[in-house]
């Protein structure tokens, strides 16, 4: 396509545009992936050498030490913990809620259908942030921060799920549930065993999106989670960085990053399809 | 259909709903009148009307957050969309090299907050960062990224864009995918010129994603918070505090919360408008 794409007038400037496209996408590829492979390169540096800043060596000396530090400070894994918890909970309750909504929406008439829907959708433009004093006070009110239900429950009202499986279960044939009523089916069982299993793409990528979402929230936590044993991952990791240079550093710090960073990458790469798809997703709105 | 309009139908949206109204809905309202009252964090308010607002605009501290966000935003947003608008153009093509590109590109961007920060501080960092290391390899002296009142909101552009180059690459990929190949087809018999091409053929297939990408990142630039807070704390001297860390040091670590929700009514405001003037910018060109 793109080779019909740059049409040549002549062969010349055919080739300047490659070898700028070219040295482009190499210095992207060195400004993406430099930063990262620092990281990690200092993260099997030995404290005393990053302590005096030795010079940029790539001979070593290399160490474990770092990682092994790191995993005998058990909080980390209390926090690794709490995110899965925080992160699964989160990814079960959106799909639940959004998978009934969407099929309601999607599928059924009811009074107030279209109108509910309108309300449902002005809450994508609403940003986190203009809402966070107020629901901070109603989960002060009923004593819950400092739980999993506090750090949980905010998520499933973000709308977005419910509207990509609207869209997911609107792009069904009629012919499936049609075929289900004259069967004699209950309305649950038409959901449930017959449109939502056709839903199965949808719902992953929303799977995925979700526990992204979830796993790398900030804001949240660290408003709602003020004990040390109830941080996610994520929020333990900006206190990690807070008080590295008393406690732990430079070293341990960057192998923290490593291991926070690790799973989530690992997530990617094997679902990556559906995170690009669920990221599209939202472009119909 | 024996239940066309039925009321039972209701029960399927109903746990959605009260989630979503409990949660999202009422603290939305519930905020709107908390910023007309004076009120602290132990409960106890005292409705002082517009008070919280004009207090806003007579705060320097404000004002100066109000102005870094705006700059902030100002800066990043062309930016990241012009480099993913050229990635997503260099990078639309088969082959490994380009899917591979665009594999790590996207990578970044699903690192959190907190990890993301703990990378850039190693390379911006003065003492012993990848960037001082370079710079003393060719003889130059360190700047402070991050102290340096002029280079930190520079600072935290660029490494925004790292971390956000991947959704923008992505939604223009698809846009460029949906254009027909005959398209270029037939200008490659015109013999037109690249960039008559692009200017003629791409541009107007990619309008409708370039308007979405720049709302929907403005909105979310808007919001700037983890990485000043994380590595700066809004120093030096408030360079780079925005007005979402403004609000929350205002609610969480002065308790003072009428006063904060009548800045965070200001920024919805602010993320509303931003948000509505592409898709009225849309509807013009649309009549155009």
């Amino acid at each position: 396509m793109s080779a019909v794409a740059i049409a040549p007038i002549n062969t010349r400037g055919r080739q300047t545009w490659a070898w700028l496209r070219l040295a482009f996408c190499a210095s992207m590829l060195a400004f993406v992936l430099l930063p990262l492979l620092w990281a990690v390169y200092l993260s099997f540096r030995p404290n005393v050498e990053l302590m005096r800043h030795a010079p940029l060596k790539l001979t070593g000396p290399y160490t474990l030490d770092n990682y092994i530090e790191l995993f005998r400070n058990a909080t980390l894994f209390r926090w690794f913990f709490n995110s899965m918890v925080v992160s699964g909970a989160s990814v079960a309750g959106v799909l639940v809620l959004s998978s009934l909504a969407g099929f309601a929406f999607g599928r059924l008439q009811f009074p107030g259908r279209n109108w509910l829907y309108a309300l449902v959708l002005m809450g994508l433009a609403i940003p986190d942030q203009s809402v966070i004093l107020t629901r901070h006070q109603i989960f002060s009110d009923l004593h819950w921060h400092n739980s999993y239900l506090a750090l949980i429950l905010p998520g499933l009202s973000a709308p977005l799920g419910v509207f990509l499986m609207t869209e997911a279960f609107r792009a069904l044939p009629k012919s499936l549930e049609d075929a289900a009523r004259l069967d004699g089916a209950s309305t649950f069982s038409t959901f449930w065993h017959i449109l939502l299993p056709q839903t199965v793409p949808a719902l992953a990528s929303l799977a995925i999106y979700t526990f992204l979402l979830s796993w790398n929230d900030y804001w949240w936590p660290l408003i709602s989670a003020t004990r040390p044993a109830m941080f996610t991952l994520t929020e333990g990791m900006a206190a990690a960085q807070s008080n590295y240079i008393e406690v732990t550093g430079m070293g341990v710090l960057t192998a923290q990053a490593v291991v926070a960073g690790l799973p989530v990458l690992i997530i990617y790469i094997l679902f990556q399809k559906h995170i690009v798809g669920a990221v599209t997703g939202m472009v119909k709105l | 259909m024996t239940e066309r309009r039925g009321w039972t139908h209701l029960l399927f949206v109903l746990p959605f709903l009260a989630v979503y109204l409990w949660l999202l809905v009422y603290p939305l309202l519930t905020g709107v009148s908390l910023s007309l009252h004076r009120a602290n964090l132990f409960g106890g308010a005292t409705f002082i009307g517009l008070e919280n607002y004009t207090r806003l605009f007579r705060d320097a501290t404000f004002r100066q957050a109000l102005g870094n966000t705006v700059l902030f935003v100002a800066l990043c947003v062309p930016v990241l969309v012009t480099v993913a608008l050229a990635l997503a153009l260099a990078l639309n093509r088969a082959g490994r090299f380009a899917a591979a590109l665009r594999s790590i590109v996207f990578a970044s961007s699903v690192l959190s907050v907190t990890v993301m920060t703990i990378v850039w501080r190693q390379v911006l960092t003065v003492d012993g960062g990848l960037l001082s290391h370079v710079a003393q390899g060719v003889g130059a002296r360190p700047l402070a990224f991050l102290s340096d009142p002029h280079l930190v909101l520079p600072s935290l552009v660029l490494i925004t864009v790292w971390w956000s180059l991947g959704l923008p690459m992505i939604l223009f990929l698809s846009a460029l995918q949906q254009i027909p190949r005959s398209v270029y087809e037939a200008a490659a018999l015109d013999r037109a010129t690249p960039w008559s091409v692009f200017r003629h053929v791409t541009l107007p297939a990619l309008t409708p994603a370039l308007l979405l990408v720049i709302a929907y990142e403005c909105a979310l630039q808007f919001q700037l918070f983890g990485q000043p807070q994380l590595l700066t704390q809004g120093g030096p001297n408030g360079a780079s505090r925005p007005m979402v860390l403004y609000i929350y040091e205002t609610g969480f670590n002065h308790w003072d919360v009428g006063y904060a929700a009548a800045a965070s009514q200001i920024l919805f405001a602010l993320i509303l408008v931003v948000a509505l003037v592409p898709q009225l910018a849309r509807r013009l060109w649309g009549r155009a």
